[in-house]
C-alpha cells in the first residue's frame, strides 16, 4: 500500500503541506481546501492528520465511486460522483476536502507533493 | 457474520435472452419532449399518460396548486381528486394512480432524500390512499423533468412505459416475454435499457408481481441498482393495494433512465447550508449510530426485541404482546447469521442511514423459485413482526421467505402478516378448517402453510383466492359462507377502514389506538407513531396532551410526503444531547436540519407553525377528499375491539394482575368488587371502560384538529387555510 505516513515531533507548522496540497487541487493557498491538516497541539508541537487509505470512505460509498488503485490509493472518481457526502462523514479523521464551490468532495491521492514541500521530513511516502 | 467485501456478485442476465426480450417489443407510441430544468427544487412540469388511448401529455403545474399543495403527496391528491367521483372504485376506468417526488427529492447530501409519493383509490378502503416509496425512481423522474405523474386508462395487454431524461423521450412498449414477478422483472428492465454495467445505476424501475393482479394487498416494488453486488434491489411502496390498481391497468413496469445525478440538479438557492447539515449528518450517524438504534447493521429490525420486552410486539394475532420465542428471531440473530454487514445499503445517493439491509444468496425451500440463491431487501420491523410472531412463527428463515416472496409477488408485506395472522385464529378457532383451506393447516405457527397460502395467491388458486381480498372482504365471507360469528370476526379482525393494521399491539396506549383509528388513510403507524411517548415513557398523560400530539405528529409526518422525504432519519438517530432539549420527542436540531434543507433548496425560510400550516392544507383536503368517496366521518374512526383490549379469557388471563388493577386503579372498583367479579364481568367492565375512553380522546382531537364532533372538518379551518375551493365546500357544507 502506498500513503503517506508522519512524524509529529518533527513537525514545525510551517504548514508549507497544506498550501501545496490546495494549490494542486484547488489552485489556492488554503488549509481548508487541502487533504493534510496541521494543528496546534494544546501541550505544544504540531499534529499532522493525513489520510491513512483505510479506505472507509469506500465502504460508504452507495455506488462505489471510490475504489483502491493498484497500488492501494483508494482514488475518488469525480465523474461518477454524485456529491452526497457520505464519504466526508464518516472519514474517521475528517481529513477529506469538501468546499462549496465543488460538487464533488476530493481526498489524498499520496501524490506526494506534500511531501515534496515538507522541509523537515515529518511526512514521507510509505509503500508497502 | 457475513460481510460485503465477501458476498460474490450476483450473475444477472445473458445478453441474447434480453436481446430476445427487447426484440419482442411493439412501440405503442412515442414523444420526444422539451426538458425544462428544475428551478429551486421544482420543474413545474407534470406527465399524464392515458393506457387507454396511448396518449402521453405534459402540462405546466398551475401556481396556485403548487402554492397550497406544494408536491409529493399533495400534488397526488389534488390531481387524483380531479380524475375520480365519489362513485369511483379502484378498478374504475376513471381511477388513477398519481406519483410525486416533491421538492426535496433528489437532494443527495442528506439521508432519506429520496422518496416518490403515489396515490390511488384503494381497493382497500375505496378511498385516497397514499403510500411512500425509496428506491432512485421518483429522483430520476423529476430530473427527467417531472414533478408528478398520473397514469391512468387500462391498456389492452401488459405494457411499459419508457422515460429517456437524457434523451427526453417517453413511450409506451408492449413487453410480453419479460417474466412478471419483480425481482426478476427489474433486472431484466434495468439491464436492457442501460448502456452498459456502470450505467445500471441510472435506471430505475417500478413493477408488482405476479400475485398483485389478484390480490387486494398488491403493492407496486421500485428499484435501485446496487453495484457493490451486482443486483438489483426492491423498496416498496407497500400498504393499500395499490399493486392490484397497477395490474389492473395491464402496466407490467415502469422505467424511467437519467444520467448524470449530481448535488445541484435541484438548483438549490444555497448549496452551503445543504452541504453543511449533509456533512454533520453523517458523522452524527457515523459516531452514534452503534450506540443508539443500529440502522446500518439490521435497520428498523433493531426495536423486534425492544418491543417484546415492553409488550407490543404483535403476537398470534395481537392477541399477546410477546412471543417466547423471541431469541430465534431478535435483531442479534439477523445481525450475526443472515443480513450482511457493512455495506452501503442506502435506497437514495446520501443515505448514510443505510436501513435497506439485504440477505444474500439466500437459497429457497419453497415456490417456483426453489433451490435459488436470492437477495432478499429486509427484513424491516414490520415485516419481522407481522410476519413472524403475529403469525407464531419464530424462523428467522421462514421470515426472510416469507418476505422474499412478499416482495417479489408485489404483496404487502404488513397486510399479509395481519391478514394470515387473522387466518390462523379463524383457523384455531374453528371457523376455517382443511376442508375450506383446501388442505392447509393455517395453525399458528405453520410457516410453510403461509408460504403456500401466499404461492396460491400468486396462482390464484384455492384458498389463496380468498386469503387475497384482505382481512374486512375475508370477515364477510366467513360469516356469510362459514357461519362466522359477526362480532367476533369484528372483534378480532385487525383492519380498521379496510387496511389492515402494522404491526404494533396498541393495547395500552389509549394515544396510539388514536395514532391508528384517526388516520386519514386507515391503522398505519407513519401518521402518528405515539405508543413509547405514551406506553413506554408516559409524556402525554392527559387527554389535552394525546389530543396535542394527535394533532402536531400526523401534520408534522404528513410534511416528509409533501416535500419528498423519509421520515426515518429524523428520529432513528438522534444528536447526542437531544435529551436535554425541550421536546426530545421532538428532535428539534433534525427538524432544523429539515428547515434549513428546504431553504437551502427552495430560498424560503420555514419554521414550525408554517411547517404544520403547509401540512394541514393537505391533511383536511385528504379527510374531505375521504368524505366525499363516501367515509371519513367518525363512525369510520371506530376501532376493532382486539387493539384496544382483550377479545378473549385467554387474553384476559394472559395479563389478568395488569386487567385487575386497572378496574381498581383505572374504572373504580374496590378490590373486593374485582375479586368478586366472574371474569366475564371483569372483561365486559374492562370493556366498557376502554370504549368510552376511546369515545373521549375522540372528543378532543377532532377539536384540536378542527373538525366537528361527526369528524367533518369545519369550514372556517378550511377558509382559514386556503382550501375553501367550491369542490370541496360542496363535499363539507352539507355536513356541518
Amino acid at each position: 500500500m502506498k500513503r503517506v505516513v508522519k512524524d509529529d515531533s518533527l513537525c514545525i507548522g510551517c504548514r508549507q503541506c497544506e498550501a501545496a496540497c490546495s494549490k494542486a487541487f484547488y489552485k489556492v493557498e488554503d488549509s481548508a481546501k487541502s487533504a493534510i491538516r496541521i494543528t496546534e497541539k494544546e501541550e505544544g508541537g504540531y499534529e499532522i492528520t493525513v489520510c491513512t487509505q483505510c479506505g472507509e470512505c469506500a465502504a460508504v460509498c452507495n455506488t462505489g465511486v471510490i475504489q483502491p488503485n493498484a497500488k492501494g490509493v483508494y482514488m475518488l472518481n469525480k465523474k461518477e460522483c454524485a456529491g452526497c457526502l457520505m464519504c466526508v462523514g464518516f472519514c474517521p479523521l475528517q481529513i477529506m476536502v469538501q468546499c462549496d464551490d465543488h460538487l464533488e468532495p476530493s481526498k489524498c491521492t499520496a501524490c506526494g507533493l506534500c511531501v515534496k514541500a515538507c522541509p523537515t521530513g515529518a511526512i514521507r511516502i510509505e509503500e508497502a | 457474520m457475513i460481510r460485503i467485501c465477501d458476498v460474490k456478485k450476483y450473475h444477472g442476465i445473458p445478453a441474447e435472452e434480453l436481446k430476445r426480450m427487447q426484440d419482442a417489443h411493439v412501440e405503442l407510441t412515442r414523444i420526444t419532449y422539451d426538458h425544462k430544468p428544475i428551478h429551486r427544487g421544482y420543474t413545474d412540469k407534470y406527465l399524464t399518460v392515458d393506457f387507454s388511448r396511448n396518449s402521453i401529455e405534459i402540462t405546466d403545474i398551475d401556481p396556485k396548486v403548487k402554492e397550497v399543495f406544494t408536491g409529493g403527496k399533495g400534488y397526488c391528491l389534488r390531481y387524483l381528486w380531479d380524475e375520480v367521483k365519489p362513485s369511483t372504485r379502484w378498478d374504475s376506468p376513471e381511477n388513477a394512480i398519481t406519483m410525486s417526488p416533491g421538492p426535496l427529492c433528489g437532494v443527495t447530501q442528506y439521508a432519506g432524500t429520496g422518496k416518490t409519493l403515489l396515490c390511488s383509490i384503494s381497493p382497500l378502503t375505496d378511498t385516497p390512499f397514499d403510500t411512500n416509496v425509496g428506491g432512485y425512481f421518483g429522483p430520476l423522474l423529476k430530473f427527467s423533468g417531472f414533478d408528478g405523474l398520473t397514469l391512468k386508462g387500462t391498456a389492452k395487454e401488459d405494457v411499459i412505459l419508457v422515460i429517456d431524461g437524457n434523451k427526453n423521450t417517453i413511450s409506451i412498449e408492449t413487453a410480453p416475454l419479460e417474466h412478471e414477478d419483480a425481482h426478476v422483472l427489474g433486472e431484466e428492465l434495468t439491464y436492457m435499457y442501460a448502456d452498459d454495467e456502470n450505467d445500471r445505476k441510472n435506471v430505475a424501475v417500478v413493477c408488482a408481481g405476479s400475485a398483485a393482479k389478484y390480490s387486494n394487498i398488491g403493492m407496486i416494488n421500485f428499484t435501485f441498482y446496487d453495484p457493490n453486488r451486482g443486483v438489483v434491489r426492491l423498496k416498496q411502496a407497500g400498504r393499500g393495494g395499490l399493486g392490484r390498481v397497477f395490474r389492473h391497468k395491464n402496466i407490467k413496469a415502469l422505467v424511467c433512465k437519467f444520467s448524470g445525478v449530481k448535488a445541484d440538479l435541484n438548483d438549490p438557492y444555497d448549496i452551503s447550508i445543504i452541504n453543511q447539515v449533509g456533512k454533520k449528518y453523517h458523522k452524527e450517524i457515523h459516531d452514534l449510530d452503534n450506540l443508539q438504534n443500529g440502522m446500518r447493521k439490521v435497520g428498523t429490525a433493531n426495536i423486534l426485541e425492544v418491543m417484546d420486552a415492553y409488550d407490543i410486539l404483535p403476537t398470534n394475532n395481537f392477541k399477546f404482546g410477546s412471543h417466547p420465542g423471541i431469541d430465534r428471531f431478535r435483531s442479534t440473530v439477523f445481525i450475526e447469521k443472515y443480513l450482511t454487514q457493512g455495506a452501503a445499503d442506502g435506497c437514495w445517493y446520501g443515505c448514510s442511514m443505510a436501513c435497506a439491509k439485504a440477505a444474500d444468496h439466500f437459497k429457497l425451500k419453497t415456490g417456483p423459485y426453489k433451490g435459488q440463491a436470492v437477495c432478499i431487501d429486509g427484513p424491516e420491523y414490520e415485516n419481522g413482526a407481522g410476519l413472524g410472531p403475529n403469525c407464531g412463527i419464530d424462523d428467522p428463515e421462514a421470515i426472510l421467505e416469507l418476505n422474499f416472496y412478499c416482495d417479489t409477488y408485489g404483496l404487502d408485506t404488513i397486510s399479509f402478516g395481519t391478514m394470515t395472522a387473522f387466518i390462523m385464529e379463524c383457523y384455531e378457532a374453528g371457523i376455517l378448517n382443511k376442508e375450506i383451506t383446501g388442505g392447509l393447516e393455517l395453525n399458528f405457527g405453520n410457516w410453510e402453510a403461509a408460504l403456500e397460502m401466499m404461492h396460491q395467491i400468486a396462482r390464484n388458486e384455492g384458498f389463496g383466492q380468498i386469503a387475497g381480498q384482505g382481512v374486512h372482504k375475508m370477515k364477510k365471507i366467513f360469516v356469510e359462507q362459514y357461519g362466522a360469528d359477526a362480532q367476533f370476526l369484528e372483534d378480532i379482525g385487525m383492519e380498521q377502514k379496510g387496511l389492515e393494521y402494522s404491526e404494533y399491539n396498541s393495547k395500552e396506549s389509549l394515544a396510539q389506538k388514536g395514532g391508528y383509528g384517526l388516520t386519514n388513510k386507515g391503522p398505519q403507524h407513519d401518521e402518528a407513531w405515539l405508543i413509547f411517548m405514551d406506553q413506554v415513557n408516559n409524556q402525554i398523560p392527559t387527554f389535552e396532551d394525546k389530543a396535542e400530539a394527535l394533532y402536531y405528529f400526523p401534520m408534522f409526518r404528513t410534511w416528509f410526503g409533501l416535500l419528498g422525504l423519509c421520515k426515518l432519519p429524523w428520529n432513528d438517530i438522534v444528536p447526542a444531547n437531544n435529551s436535554e432539549t425541550d421536546e426530545p420527542a421532538k428532535v428539534p436540531e433534525h427538524v432544523q436540519n429539515y428547515f434549513d434543507i428546504y431553504y437551502g433548496i427552495t430560498g424560503k425560510h420555514l419554521d414550525t407553525p408554517g411547517m404544520l400550516r403547509m401540512s394541514e392544507k393537505v391533511y383536511q383536503f385528504q379527510r374531505i377528499f375521504n368524505i366525499r368517496m363516501g367515509k371519513g366521518l367518525r363512525k369510520n374512526d371506530a376501532i376493532p375491539y382486539r387493539s384496544s383490549g382483550p377479545v378473549t379469557e385467554e387474553e384476559y388471563l394472559s395479563r389478568q394482575e395488569r386487567y385487575d388493577g386497572q378496574l381498581v386503579d383505572l374504572v373504580g372498583f374496590t378490590k373486593e368488587q374485582v375479586a368478586a367479579m366472574s371474569l366475564q364481568e371483569k372483561m365486559a367492565e374492562t370493556r366498557k371502560y376502554r370504549e368510552a375512553e376511546y369515545e373521549k380522546l375522540i372528543d378532543a382531537v377532532y377539536p384540536r384538529r378542527g373538525w366537528n364532533l361527526n369528524g367533518v372538518p369545519t369550514i372556517e379551518r378550511v377558509k382559514d387555510l386556503g382550501i375553501d375551493f367550491p369542490e370541496v365546500l360542496e363535499v363539507i357544507e352539507p355536513l356541518q
